[in-house]
């Protein structure tokens, strides 16, 4: 109920601020297991992405997310855990782990999810870091999984890294069509074209910066 | 309990919006016939879009309606709020980098509300040059003092143009509140409301003339829809419309159309400039936040580009 409640008030503090606007370039499967994949620049993207998904989408979608970061104090925990219902993901390589196995999981219970394939913040001037291999073993642990290409729009440009205060500017987001799945393709073909596929859907992909 | 019906209809802001209902409920009416007759009930581009800028009409009209309610203060801040609208979608779609954070942080925060007060407390001084003098200054001290000399003279002229269209022409509006003319005091909102009426009426008159008898394009490079049977129709019928609004204003008749003629022709001539950026960035419109026109800029365009002429036309000659 609270976490209800703040949920809401995110949602609408977000898109407020934002203006932000959702396009959908193509018809989803309504109950299929869905991984939405973005580009990463700013803190708030994946805030952003599940305000402008559909309330009873959102109700299923978790964002994939550094266990350093929203275990590091009480508020973290409460809205990365309670509201957010993250999956918690340690950066930090150890014996016995399984980020993959974990989303996986998440998957099979019904649960889409929000993933950032880039594994960090791009804070240089590309448009797009490389892919980390996340998103290729997830496709093949869960094969009828959609995988949904997410391209954010300006958000950068809203909160840039180092900034304190937000600028009102209007954020869109871009779903794209879910990536088909072609048996056998070998890793690095895979994570290119997932990449590409993102690539593809940034409005200003011929302006250079 | 009796309506005075006379007190009512001498209740100059109540008859303006009386007959702007009026008008648009006919509008509404031929719209929803024509979807009867003509679209037969089916989705039809043309007709959709008429009935979506009809509806989007009646918001606006309402809008302003409400903010007449509370008169000066309430054409002062939405003004603002659509000064605000405005920038954000001047800005989302202008092309800046994150060294010039500083300088549209202090545009949104500052700028914008301080323009907004000092028309307020009517310090026309200021509010006059605040933005083409102590703007135009400040803000690429701030950009240059992020050390980010990339495309840095445009980016410094998007920022200020970006002020200049969206909150200094556009604070000209509510202005118009705080001029003090003889014999007309009390009755400065329909300076404000024979502005929009002939502008808008301006646009929409153009639209119809150029939907109904349009056949040479205007300026096929900046606009797939102007065209000369549109402007000349278009602009002449709200010359006479605002010659026919005299009444509302401390203006002679032939004044009234001379003055309608200059901010028609103004704010066409707008409306082809920031068709110029729209074009030049790929876009159709500003944003999409007014259903069946775009965003709030294209709906103001030549509101912006007339305000300011008509507010220093009418406080030159008349105060």
């Amino acid at each position: 109920m609270f976490e209800g409640l703040i949920g809401q008030a995110i949602v609408t503090f977000a898109r407020t601020l934002t203006g932000a606007h959702a396009w959908w370039r193509a018809p989803l499967d309504a109950r299929g297991k869905r991984v939405y994949f973005a580009n990463h620049n700013s803190h708030g993207d994946f805030v952003l992405l599940w305000s402008c998904l559909q309330a009873h989408e959102r109700r299923r979608t978790r964002p994939v997310a550094g266990a350093d970061y929203w275990n590091s104090n009480a508020l973290k925990r409460f809205v990365g855990g309670r509201v957010f219902r993250a999956v918690l993901i340690d950066r930090v390589k150890r014996e016995g782990q399984d980020p993959v196995g974990q989303m996986a999981a998440a998957l099979n219970s019904g649960d889409s999810l929000i993933l950032f394939p880039e594994g960090t913040r791009n804070q240089t001037d590309a448009r797009l870091l490389p892919f980390k291999s996340g998103l290729f073993h997830l496709g093949e642990a869960v094969p009828d999984a959609e995988l949904v290409p997410v391209w954010i729009s300006n958000l950068n440009r809203v909160m840039p890294k180092g900034e304190l205060i937000p600028l009102p500017l209007i954020c869109s987001l871009q779903f794209g069509a879910p990536l088909t799945r072609i048996a056998g393709e070998d890793k690095a073909t895979f994570l290119e074209r997932a990449r590409n596929a993102l690539l593809d859907l940034d409005p200003d992909r011929n302006h250079d910066d | 309990m009796t309506i005075d019906w006379n007190s009512l209809w001498n209740n100059e802001p109540l008859r303006v919006f009386a007959v702007a209902s009026a008008v648009l409920a006919l509008a509404s009416t031929i719209a929803a016939l024509l979807r009867w007759r003509v679209a037969k009930g089916q989705p039809h581009g043309v007709i959709d879009n008429l009935i979506a800028r009809i509806n989007a009409w009646w918001w606006m009209v309402g809008l302003l309606g409400v903010a007449f309610l509370f008169r000066r203060d309430g054409v002062i801040v939405l003004f603002a709020l659509v000064s605000f609208l405005a920038l954000r979608e001047f800005i989302t779609l202008t092309q800046t980098r994150r060294g010039d954070h500083a300088a549209l942080a202090v545009s949104f925060f500052i700028a914008l509300p301080v323009q907004f007060f000092l028309v307020w407390i009517e310090w026309y001084g200021l509010w006059s040059i605040m933005i083409p003098v102590y703007a135009f200054l400040l803000l690429p001290i701030l950009a240059a003092l992020s050390a980010d000399t990339t495309r840095f003279l445009e980016r410094a002229a998007k920022v200020q143009w970006g002020l200049m269209i969206c909150v200094f022409c556009l604070s000209h509006v509510p202005a118009l509140v705080t001029l003090e003319i003889d014999g007309y005091s009390g009755r400065n909102l329909m300076l404000i409301a024979f502005l929009i009426i002939v502008v808008q009426g301006s646009d929409v008159l153009q639209y119809i003339f150029g939907k109904l008898f349009g056949k040479h394009l205007l300026a096929p490079r900046l606009s797939p829809s102007k065209t000369w049977e549109g402007l000349v129709g278009g602009i002449l019928s709200a010359t006479a419309l605002g010659a026919a609004l005299h009444g509302l204003t401390p203006f002679t008749m032939q004044q009234a159309a001379a003055i309608a003629l200059v901010i028609c022709l103004m704010g066409f001539l707008g409306g082809l400039v920031m068709s110029a950026i729209k074009r030049d960035r790929g876009v159709k419109d500003w944003g999409h936040l007014i259903e069946g026109h775009g965003g709030v800029l294209d709906r103001i365009d030549s509101l912006v580009f007339a305000a300011p002429v008509y507010f220093h036309v009418i406080r030159f000659w008349w105060t």
